[in-house]
């Protein structure tokens, strides 16, 4: 058995070594690219929102590797990514590749079902390091957000253009490689230590943005066309609240061991939003009331073409924007998108926000940025 | 600096390619409309053969490029400033009309909203699905139609009774005229009921949730048109001002953010070599990068069969690899000189 799984950011840090430690066999499919994506499209319906596409696109280009199962996360949120398992097995059944797929769900705190999954895969001795396991990947997957977290900062004030883009790409090469939860570790100190000894600009007051929406398209780099990456070249310093470590240890972990949950988002939310939609609706609301609240310059909100919690979301962000004066740019992604048209609106965006900027600092007196 | 010494705003667009020509103050002292005809590069030497011609190669003080061929113009001119279409129209229309508040423009491509507050940009939207009602798809019907697209908008103004076109969409919204003529409705009529069709679609897509005050400023390659015009007075029941150079204000705009850019650093220097150019001859080549996983097309521009400039890597790896080492050192060297 040859075990692959969808790319969603920077999962595979977490999962591989994971794999590793189960004694499976793992085939990571290439980082998400434009053949991914084509080959998706080919076989998804032309509805079906951009994430399904490009994972069908990861399981196709991970098979022609070798791959012959997939472990794929399931869920029962009220959005369409609860019924994505099935929805591959079709698909990839449909277009003639016969692969197995093992959906990982913990609807209702059920634990014997992930059990009886692991107990298939490895035998009865595996069992014993499940709640190890989970404690692990929950670790790392925040070590890794963390990360990312810090290259955002230093990024936003580096001197020398383009030395985080370097160290973080490597980071990513090397953890495809990596076979431990130790060596991660290893290397995420390592990185963290170079990112830091980046000369910074430690005067400058970067914009701030933070970045809302659906999961996928927030956290991909490729989904997003980078966009993180290009607000910090940009000089902007960005934030996102909804990551994969909070994912795992909110959505999976407290909710099925009916821990305490962190709902400061749910909170701000209610005066616009007082229940949970779907998706990451409610998320997206909420947490840009907190950067308004926590006087952010802007919001970009960031969903796939026909995603529909977003779309319940954009439609309540004017409201927000007029009332708390936070400027909210919302940018849609689907295969068809131009990425020229896009960067022109960030790069607007941008300008608009530092000339809005500027002119607070007149107390909203009639001062000309130009001229 | 001479005395007459000129800012440069170049606008590449998908339709047009403009040239601005101001003076030191930023008033403008020449402007050039030129159809881009899908070769920007040919046409940008047009342009610049053009002023380099009837202003015997004027001292240029600063250069600013904008447009979705920014990019490439920014290379070909050695431009100083490459900013995107939306803070130049906005910095234009501040200029002519002070304390607008309201910037409508249609382009040959994009259609944009631009809301000013206190002289700052403060919201702004830009059409993201759809280019009905934008420049193209007017040149389009008007030549399926057989009236010269300069005659449009006066066709659409001797309408008595315009016709309803379902404007959501351009194919739909073609396929809806070819039904009106069929069942016999005038040319006038249709072209109106067009015109009216594609305001209602701008507003709906772009200025929902938005407040449009006054001044009101209509600018970009449509503003041209008559029937247009009239369409937005008739369904915004305010006057909408068409400044005398509607046309060219992202040129506009550009050169007055390069005077900017000079008159805020005492050091600066201008990299324009925009006249040297005219005796390079510019191709492009394109190709697909296989360093990694991104498959990334990389341009490169070639003047005279050298690489001058590399884009389109999501990494880094080539568009540094040129830029730093001919053209920048290249450049200062000239600005030195002068």
């Amino acid at each position: 058995m040859k075990m692959t799984f969808p790319h969603l950011g920077n999962t595979y840090i977490s999962i591989k070594p994971m794999l590793n430690e189960l004694g499976i066999e793992c085939v990571i499919p290439p980082f998400n690219n434009k053949r991914a994506l084509e080959l998706g499209t080919r076989h998804v319906p032309e509805m079906a929102c951009l994430p399904l596409k490009i994972n069908i696109g990861n399981y196709i280009q991970a098979y022609e590797l070798g791959a012959d199962t997939i472990l794929m996360a399931g869920g029962c949120g009220p959005c369409r990514f609860g019924y994505y398992c099935e929805m591959h097995r079709e698909i990839l059944r449909d277009a003639g590749y016969n692969m197995e797929i093992i959906t990982l769900e913990f609807a209702n705190g059920n634990f014997n079902r992930l059990a009886s999954v692991v107990h298939r895969l490895t035998g009865s001795t595996a069992l014993l390091k499940v709640p190890s396991l989970v404690g692990q990947i929950a670790k790392t997957a925040r070590r890794v957000d963390e990360l990312e977290m810090l290259s955002f900062k230093i990024r936003a004030r580096e001197l020398e253009h383009g030395a985080v883009d370097r160290f973080y790409r490597d980071f990513r090469e090397k953890a495809l490689k990596v076979t431990s939860f130790k060596e991660i570790s290893n290397l995420l100190d390592e990185t963290g230590e170079l990112m830091r000894s980046i000369k910074q600009d430690q005067k400058s007051a970067p914009l701030r943005v933070g970045i809302v929406g659906e999961i996928y398209t927030g956290i991909d780099q490729f989904a997003s066309f980078n966009i993180q990456e290009k607000l910090g070249t940009l000089g902007v310093e960005v934030d996102r609240k909804v990551t994969v470590s909070n994912w795992i240890i909110e959505h999976i972990v407290k909710k099925s061991l009916h821990l305490h949950r962190d709902m400061a988002y749910a909170e701000a939310a209610k005066p616009w939003l007082g229940a949970m939609i779907g998706g990451h609706a409610q998320e997206t609301i909420g947490n840009t009331v907190l950067y308004a609240s926590n006087n952010y310059d802007g919001v970009i909100q960031i969903f796939p073409f026909s995603c529909m919690p977003e779309i319940v979301a954009e439609s309540i962000l004017p409201d927000i924007e007029r009332e708390l004066g936070i400027p909210v740019l919302t940018l849609i992604i689907d295969e068809m998108t131009g990425e020229a048209g896009y960067l022109t609106r960030v790069e607007a965006f941008i300008d608009m926000l530092e000339s809005r900027r500027k002119n607070q600092k007149y107390e909203g007196g009639w001062s000309l940025s130009w001229n | 600096m001479r005395a007459d010494g000129h800012y440069l705003g170049i606008d590449v667009g998908s339709v047009s390619t403009n040239l601005v020509l101001t003076d030191l103050d930023g008033n403008m002292v020449k402007k050039l409309y030129l159809r881009t005809s899908g070769q920007p590069i040919k046409s940008l030497m047009e342009g610049l053969k053009e002023i380099a011609g009837a202003h015997r190669s004027p001292l240029i003080a600063a250069a600013g490029a904008t447009g979705s061929g920014r990019g490439l113009a920014g290379v070909i001119a050695g431009a100083d400033v490459v900013k995107n279409e939306i803070t130049a129209h906005a910095v234009a229309a501040q200029r002519i009309v002070p304390g607008v508040k309201t910037i409508l423009e249609i382009g040959g491509q994009d259609s944009k909203i631009i809301i000013l507050r206190n002289g700052v940009v403060y919201d702004f939207a830009m059409n993201t699905v759809c280019a009905a009602g934008t420049g193209s798809f007017l040149d389009r019907q008007a030549a399926r139609l057989g009236v010269p697209i300069e005659e449009f908008g006066d066709l659409a103004l001797r309408s008595g009774s315009p016709v309803r076109i379902a404007g959501r969409c351009a194919v739909f919204a073609e396929s809806d005229m070819i039904h009106k003529q069929q069942s016999g409705h005038s040319n006038e009529d249709i072209v109106k009921g067009l015109c009216e069709a594609l305001v209602r679609n701008y507003l709906s897509n772009l200025a929902k949730g938005k407040e449009l005050s006054e001044p009101v400023v209509f600018q970009g390659g449509v503003a041209a048109n008559k029937g247009i015009a009239a369409a937005f007075e008739k369904a915004l029941g305010v006057r909408v001002i068409i400044p005398e150079d509607h046309a060219v204000m992202g040129a506009y705009g550009a050169a007055l953010i390069a005077r900017q850019a000079r008159l805020a650093d005492k050091t600066f220097l201008t990299k324009f070599t925009g006249f040297e150019a005219l005796n390079r001859i510019y191709s492009t080549t394109s190709r697909e990068c296989n360093g990694c996983t991104n498959l990334c097309e990389i341009v490169e521009l070639l003047s005279d069969g050298v690489v001058e400039a590399r884009w389109g890597d999501r990494c880094g790896k080539w568009s540094s690899s040129t830029v730093a080492k001919t053209s920048i050192s290249d450049r200062q060297l000239y600005a030195m000189q002068k």
